[in-house]
């Protein structure tokens, strides 16, 4: 079922946690709320399970006003960060919860459970309690406990933190592969962007109790619509500049630079993106409209690719990421100063 | 544990000998009861000339020995479940509420530990006097509440401590209400912590004399019947009700630490 | 939300806030037991303290003060406290050590020996204590059989006695904040220190000590307060000889009825109490009344 929110404000004292939040989450989509903390990202999920009411707007589950129901009446699973098992109660107890809350026979019951283990691949662990099971199998077991009574939400908050890097990203498929076989409308809140760009369908990105932006994981790390989306999302090249009116900009420290249209009317601040893979070092930079030269300071190894830090005379720094190709040795060492380039359309205009 | 393995073992030794002698001090005084309630002599006299049940014999043919065994158990039943009835409630409050008033209430709830017994005696003497409550057992029970209100409080306010909330709030996204997210899923983690309160609570009770002293009457209660036999003439009787109080205590204190959680020390300071 | 239909239609637009109404919840939780401490316990004693100043003097004050036997009778009662709190320290602080080093075994055995006298009703204690000490008792009775003494040891029914009896009840309280606050100390500061050559006796001295002492202080704060208001033991053990401030409340109740002047004695000790229970419960950062 899709979840509507609507100017949704909360206030604790003197703190504004959610400044008006506007979002539409489709049925059978999955969004993400990206979000330092302290980005009223917890605060929104709160009200949207019925743990916290919202001073100002709705909250809408398909055409149902849940604005003000408790969290018992919302039918939203949840996956808390710590998962929250019960510990004294078994895997099946922990998974036939819900069923229970809302008296249904034992047959059914039993029977739903069944089906919901076996959908994590937990079928044969019904009587463990959760201290005896590994991080990765509790995790399943509180993903069936949230979903084993076909819930019209789903709610995860974090839920990966707590697992090796592995296990995450095996997690993280296995969430995405369930949810969309279920076809659940699901809430995801995480603050790792890398989380976000890879499982949503949509990423919300929020900032000071406000979302900045929404759009496909594509979009936000392309065409960031603030400054902040373009920092937080992903490394980021942010040059301050003024348009010049036409498809170019002057920047302090590189000079003019074109770009694909303009950034606005002659004189207009603006701040120009511009991603660390799309600047090009060595040779390739001859053949690009926007050069320059810059000085390696910094170059890190990351497997797949080599990050450089490079300073420009102007003392500018920018990063630069490259492939890294075992056949092809690094343009240059540390301390060299090398060409740069950058084609005018891999500059995005932040907000334009 | 490796932590003293370095330490000479001279000091070592002198530590565990002091601390056997200090053992065989608090051991010492429960212990000679037994031999004196089974002596077949009609006084006091050690070691016992022979063995005899006589004075257990005495204390059940004795109907004012059981009328106030009776009327303790009584008590100590009544007085328990008003503790926990009042105490388990209060714990939840002082430990989540965030309360200025709450600070209060929790150095107020502890206070009967250190305020002499004799002051909290007489000051509901005089008032359950007018109520016309002397004599009554339960009125016993609702003054002895006062002195193990604390003691559930500070048990059952630890157990809640160590609990994470989450997991009712987890409850209550799964449909539960509050009342049932706390039946069904906090109050069986709190059971050990549950458990040795009730225990505390009841021996606590069963024990208590100053109170019981003035709010009996005629109507005696175990250990008033007890003073005032001491007072009289101390006769083997009352090493046969020894026995059985210090067997109560084992039995207590062993299914507190079996089905509890040992009612101490985890529970020393907050 | 915001349209003017809606507004009127709910005319207090302030909506539930689920913490002011968790807070409501818990007051009303609290309410019943709040409400009977104030009944049974609060009003009781302020009831009792008011009936000291209920002819409107302080004249049951100023008997009390003028009279020598009462201010020696609290004197005596600070002066058994104080006897009572060193004795236990004493005994107590080698015991809680003992405790912390133990294995698992000698824990369990330990936790045993200091919490079954606790369980164990004070009354059966204290006559325990009679039948050892007392002229014919079985410790007089076994000194003279071994021939270590001509005539009986007087234990009984004197100042020796009384400390023995309240010594045995009161040393759990003084073991449990002193152990709790030795299991605290992180033991890698003592490795630490060893590590850097210290012998154990100076480590002991400038590590373990001085980061025990809250939980002496909180133990001793919690005895003598204890004893100062001990009532049982000074009654059964003094045999008379020795008087302590709750025996005379007692006395001037039941055999007086004379509650004013009862209701005077009962401030003094209470104020001693609650004025030296804050003192010494500022040294311990708080953590005193929580004893046990």
């Amino acid at each position: 079922m899709d979840l509507t929110v609507r100017g949704v404000v909360r206030r604790f004292g003197p703190v504004t946690a959610l400044a008006g939040v506007d979002l539409t989450v489709a049925e059978g989509e999955l969004l993400t709320i990206l979000g330092p903390s302290g980005s009223g990202k917890t605060t929104l999920l709160k009200v949207v399970a019925g743990f916290e009411i919202p001073d100002e707007g709705t909250v809408r589950l398909g055409s149902e006003d849940v604005t003000l129901a408790p969290p018992r009446q919302r039918d939203v699973g949840m996956v808390f960060q710590n998962y929250a098992l019960f510990p004294h109660l078994t895997v099946a107890q922990n998974v036939a919860f819900p069923l229970e809350m809302r008296r249904m026979p034992k047959p059914e019951r039993d029977r739903r459970v069944a089906e919901a283990l076996a959908l994590v691949e937990l079928a044969g662990y019904e009587a463990r309690l959760p201290r005896q099971l590994s991080g990765g199998q509790q995790q399943r077991v509180a993903l069936a406990r949230a979903i084993v009574f076909n819930p019209r939400l789903l709610l995860l908050d974090e839920p990966f933190g707590a697992l090796d890097r592995k296990l995450r990203e095996s997690m993280q498929l296995e969430v995405r592969r369930l949810q969309r076989r279920l076809k659940l409308t699901t809430l995801f809140i995480t603050h790792d962007q890398e989380e976000a760009l890879i499982l949503s369908d949509r990423v919300a990105v929020m900032n000071a109790g406000r979302i900045e932006q929404v759009g496909t994981p594509g979009d936000v790390y392309a065409r960031p619509a603030t400054r902040f989306v373009a920092d937080f999302v992903g490394e980021s090249n942010l040059l301050e500049g003024r348009a010049s009116g036409d498809a170019a900009a002057e920047v302090p420290g590189l000079g003019r630079i074109a770009l694909a249209r303009a950034a606005g009317a002659a004189g207009d601040r603006t701040t120009l993106l511009l991603r660390p893979e799309a600047l090009r070092v060595g040779a390739e930079a001859a053949a690009l409209p926007n050069r320059a030269h810059g000085r390696i300071v910094e170059t890190v190894f990351l497997g797949l690719s080599v990050k450089l830090r490079l300073r420009l005379d102007g003392g500018l720094e920018l990063l630069a990421r490259l492939p890294l190709r075992p056949s092809e040795p690094l343009p240059a060492a540390e301390g060299e100063t090398v060409p740069l380039g950058f084609a005018p359309e891999d500059v995005h205009v932040v907000g334009g | 544990m490796p932590r003293a393995r370095r330490r000479r073992t001279g000091g070592r030794i002198a530590l565990t000998v002091f601390t056997g002698v200090v053992f065989a001090f608090l051991m010492l005084p429960l212990l000679v009861v037994f031999p004196i309630s089974v002596s077949s002599a009609p006084y006091l006299q050690f070691p016992p000339p022979g063995f005899s049940w006589q004075w257990y014999q005495r204390y059940l043919d004795d109907p004012t020995w059981i009328e106030s065994t009776i009327r303790s158990f009584k008590v100590a039943f009544l007085c328990t479940a008003l503790s926990m009835a009042l105490g388990v409630p209060l714990s939840f409050a002082l430990v989540r509420s965030r309360l200025r008033g709450m600070r209060i209430a929790d150095r107020l709830v502890a206070a009967p530990i250190i305020v002499p017994t004799i002051i909290i005696s007489i000051a509901v003497y005089s008032l359950f006097a007018q109520l016309r409550l002397i004599g009554e057992w339960y009125g016993i029970a609702i003054a002895h509440t006062i002195l193990a209100l604390p003691f559930v409080v500070i048990l059952v306010s630890a157990g809640l401590r160590t609990f994470d909330e989450a997991q009712e709030h987890a409850a209550m996204g799964l449909g539960a209400s509050w009342p049932v997210a706390v039946w069904r899923i906090t109050l069986p983690q709190l059971r050990p912590s549950l458990v040795s309160a009730a225990f505390l609570a009841f021996v606590t009770s069963f024990d208590e004399l100053v109170i019981a002293m003035f709010l009996s009457g005629a109507s005696m209660t175990l250990p008033k019947k007890m003073f005032d036999n001491i007072l009289l003439e101390i006769d083997p009787t009352i090493a046969a009700v020894s026995v059985l109080q210090i067997l109560l205590a084992c039995l207590c204190l062993g299914l507190a630490t079996i089905f509890g959680r040992g009612a101490l020390p985890s529970s020393v300071t907050r | 939300m915001s349209s003017v239909a809606e507004a009127r239609a709910a005319p207090s637009r302030a909506r539930p806030d689920p913490e002011r109404a968790r807070e409501r919840t818990l007051l009303l939780l609290a309410a019943p037991a709040l409400l009977v401490l104030g009944v049974l316990f609060v009003w009781p004693l302020l009831r009792l303290l008011s009936m000291s100043v209920a002819d409107g003097t302080l004249a049951q004050f100023e008997k009390a003060a003028l009279d020598s036997l009462y201010i020696a009778v609290l004197w005596d009662s600070m002066e058994i406290a104080l006897f009572v709190t060193a004795i236990c320290l004493v005994l107590a602080y080698p015991v809680s050590l003992w405790l912390v080093q133990a294995g698992r075994l000698g824990f369990i055995l330990g936790m045993f020996f200091l919490l079954l006298p606790f369980w164990t009703s004070v009354l059966v204690r204290t006559y325990a204590w009679m039948v050892l000490l007392g002229r014919s008792g079985v410790i007089n009775r076994m000194l003279r059989d071994w021939g270590l003494i001509e005539a009986p040891l007087p234990l009984l029914h004197n100042l020796t006695g009384v400390l023995i009896g309240m010594v045995h009840v009161l040393l759990p309280y003084m073991v449990f904040p002193i152990y709790a606050a030795l299991l605290r100390i992180d033991p890698d500061l003592k490795r630490a220190a060893e590590g850097l050559g210290a012998p154990a006796w100076r480590v002991f001295l400038r590590v373990t000590l001085p980061l025990s002492l809250p939980g002496v202080f909180a133990g001793c704060a919690l005895v003598f307060v204890i004893s100062l208001g001990f009532f049982i033991t000074p009654a059964l053990l003094g045999g008379g000889r020795v008087i302590m401030i709750a025996m005379l409340i007692e006395q001037q109740v039941r055999e007086f009825l004379d509650w004013p002047f009862a209701a005077a004695l009962a401030t003094v000790l209470l104020a001693a109490t609650l004025v030296i229970y804050a003192a010494l419960g500022r040294l311990t950062g708080g953590q005193a009344h929580a004893a046990r």
